[in-house]
């Protein structure tokens, strides 16, 4: 991962780029999904880029993080590339999970990113676990865990949080509040004002940022981490934020209405990031314009290379369920071979 | 993973200890062979274990490798899970396989998918601990015996031990395992003592069973507490009736072989495992015998486990469900 030191000019051009690529990359993955071309099931990320973004620029390049259903952009703003990304939701061989995970179960455990997750408040546990692994070895190293509005009713999540402030673990909990769990709003599902509040109930710090504001964002994990990683256990932060798409692609979205999204649309992250740098000088409209053409081809590219990737041979499904091999299920890798590599 | 006896202690040495010594000591030289290697669990420091497995491990290692934690089955067998895709090799404690319910989401959805789901990407060298089985009227919610749930689910090893032995020999194996193993241990025989190996080195093949006792007239197939019943049994039917005793040891994976190579030769099987007989333990032993020794069979597989009822908590009721010896001699002598 290339960490983004986003208090300078380099890194705040990077941070924009990378809020661009999420963007381009989900909102094709969008258009790819409609036109029958991806298998599955497809969470997008398209108006919450600040959160992952800001969040990630905040981490140091060995930090871990967990993710979500909605993964994208956690993915690249950890640093992975949208072209095994984009290989992976095609279900090719060439894609992070060699075709087995697909957009839900993207990872990339070298590059800390432990996994995008199907299921709701799972993530949270994990980051607590390698926050542990963190304080164990003595290592530098902080578990930050993405997971969505929904979760925090999830009694794993309480129990996750509750172990990591009780073990004062290096471990920051990041809620992204995209204002609905499913297709229920938010206030419908808590009772409190602020998902941060709870973290009164764990004694550490909460706090409740917005979300489409990548420096809010930043600056919010960035206090984080060090608490962290100094050894003052973990935070809890709110981002409010905003999805712009379904819970997922095909959503007819029955709970809100144009309006509602328009509101957010209006305060969207990535604009007004970049007006931001325009106005300070860090970019020009010329090179936003530019950064913005390179990214869409970078990812057109990226569908076209996963579009000739070749699928995985059959026979992998017999693979990789452990490091040692089990007769039970090795007998139908044989079994296949034997065949020529037809099917059983 | 396999039976290695060099260097330290003498690999003839043996020493008589419990079965819960047995663990605590595969415990103890894993911890001490290996740093990353953790405990984790519900009083399993300082109280050292509701079964007083643990013991004294928190004195030499430490609150932080012997960790107690909250009563969070959740929470820290998913941080287990976490633990051990970032470099640690944890082994989480659940006191009761009873509660393994309120964290089966971290097991099933996590544990066991993570490494096939990421493409074989990432390890899982995770060791679950955790106990089964009925006789103490602990009734149903602490009685049950559970092994084959995770044996049937894919992504996971059952390791179901049967003898002092091949508790440490599995466990130490489980340990250094690189894939997730459910380690079930059957309370009623923690106090049973037998020759335990002190190599340091002395570990087991997960996935092999062990011929505990030879026979020429039926096979019996038993896993944990029936596997010193049935040898029990079977001395005293010597003369009358040849019982060859085997214990899986490994439910997942099974060792096949072993199994069929014994009923070719008996051309009789009794499969004894405490486990529900409805779409179990028995079911898939019973089959794996018929697909490779159809023909070697002289009489109908017999079962024997517990009625699909709970375990209930009156004596009475409670050893009247349970399987014992008598039960697996009067399946003996229904085919033979």
């Amino acid at each position: 991962m290339v960490v983004i030191d986003i208090e300078t000019e380099d890194g705040q051009r990077e941070a924009l780029r990378r809020m661009l690529t999420i963007r381009a990359f989900d909102t094709k993955a969008g258009d790819l999904f409609a036109d029958g071309e991806l298998p599955g099931f497809v969470h997008l990320y398209v108006g919450e880029e600040a959160v992952g973004v800001g969040a990630c620029s905040a981490l140091e390049a060995d930090d871990y993080i967990t993710s979500t259903h909605r993964g994208h952009g956690h993915c690249i703003a950890k640093g992975l590339d949208p072209k095994k990304m984009m290989s992976e939701l095609y279900g090719k061989a060439d894609g992070y999970c060699n075709g087995k995970g697909g957009s839900m179960h993207i990872a990339d455990v070298d590059a800390g990113m432990l996994g995008a997750n199907g299921i709701v408040g799972a993530g949270p546990p994990l980051a607590t676990g390698a926050a542990l692994t963190a304080q164990l070895k003595g290592e530098d190293k902080v578990a930050l865990a993405f997971f969505g509005d929904g979760a925090v009713a999830q009694g794993q999540v309480h129990e996750a949080i509750n172990i990591a402030a009780t073990w004062d673990l290096p471990a920051v909990f990041v809620v992204e509040n995209n204002q609905y769990g499913e297709g229920t709003p938010v206030e419908k599902q808590h009772n409190v004002q602020n998902l941060s509040e709870t973290a009164e109930a764990y004694n550490i710090p909460g706090f409740t940022v917005d979300g489409m504001d990548i420096t809010a964002v930043y600056e919010a994990v960035k206090e984080a981490r060090n608490r962290a990683a100094d050894g003052q256990g973990p935070t809890l932060i709110e981002a409010e934020t905003y999805r712009y798409h379904g819970h997922f692609e095909g959503d007819q979205q029955p709970y809100r209405t144009e309006e509602d999204i328009d509101i957010w649309k209006d305060r969207d992250a990535i604009e007004s990031f970049k007006q931001r740098l325009v106005d300070a000088g860090t970019i020009t409209e010329d090179e936003f314009d530019e950064m913005k053409a390179e990214i869409d081809e970078q990812i057109e590219t990226a569908v076209e290379e996963a579009k000739s990737a070749p699928y995985p041979d059959p026979s992998e499904a017999y693979e990789d369920m452990f490091n040692a091999t089990v007769p039970e299920i090795s007998q139908f890798s044989s079994q296949m071979r034997a065949d020529g590599g037809e099917d059983r | 993973m396999s039976t290695e006896t060099t260097s330290g202690t003498g690999p003839a040495d043996t020493q008589e200890m419990t079965f819960r010594e047995a663990i605590r000591l595969a415990l103890r030289e894993e911890m001490e062979r290996d740093e990353d290697v953790f405990i984790m669990g519900e009083d399993v420091g300082k109280f050292g274990g509701v079964y007083e497995v643990t013991g004294d491990l928190v004195e030499q290692f430490g609150e932080a490798r012997v960790r107690d934690t909250p009563i969070s089955e959740a929470g820290f067998m998913g941080a287990g899970v976490g633990a051990a895709a970032t470099g640690s090799r944890p082994i989480v404690e659940i006191m009761f396989s009873d509660f393994i319910g309120v964290c089966s989401e971290q097991i099933i959805n996590q544990m066991a998918k993570n490494r096939y789901m990421f493409g074989g990407k990432t390890e899982m060298p995770i060791t679950v601990r955790t106990t089964e089985g009925g006789g103490s009227g602990a009734a149903s919610q602490h009685s049950g015996t559970l092994h084959t749930w995770f044996a049937h689910f894919p992504g996971v090893m059952a390791v179901a031990p049967g003898t002092p032995e091949s508790a440490k020999g599995l466990l130490k194996s489980a340990i250094r395992s690189d894939d997730p193993v459910i380690f079930f241990e059957n309370k009623e025989i923690y106090g049973q003592t037998g020759e335990v190996p002190l190599d340091e080195n002395y570990t087991l093949p997960i996935g092999e069973a062990n011929v505990e006792r030879e026979g020429e007239d039926v096979t019996v197939v038993a896993t944990q507490r029936m596997v010193g019943e049935s040898l029990e049994l079977a001395e005293e039917l010597d003369g009358q009736v040849s019982v060859e005793v085997i214990d899986p040891r490994s439910l997942y994976p099974l060792d096949t072989d072993t199994l069929v190579e014994s009923v070719k030769k008996t051309g009789r099987l009794v499969i004894a495992d405490e486990s529900p007989l409805s779409y179990g333990t028995h079911a898939e032993i019973g089959m794996r015998v018929m697909e490779n020794a159809f023909f070697s069979l002289d009489a109908p597989i017999q079962r024997v486990g517990v009625a699909d009822v709970h375990i209930p908590f009156s004596p009475v009721l409670e050893d009247e469900v349970l399987p014992h010896a008598s039960d697996v001699e009067a399946a003996i002598n229904r085919i033979v």
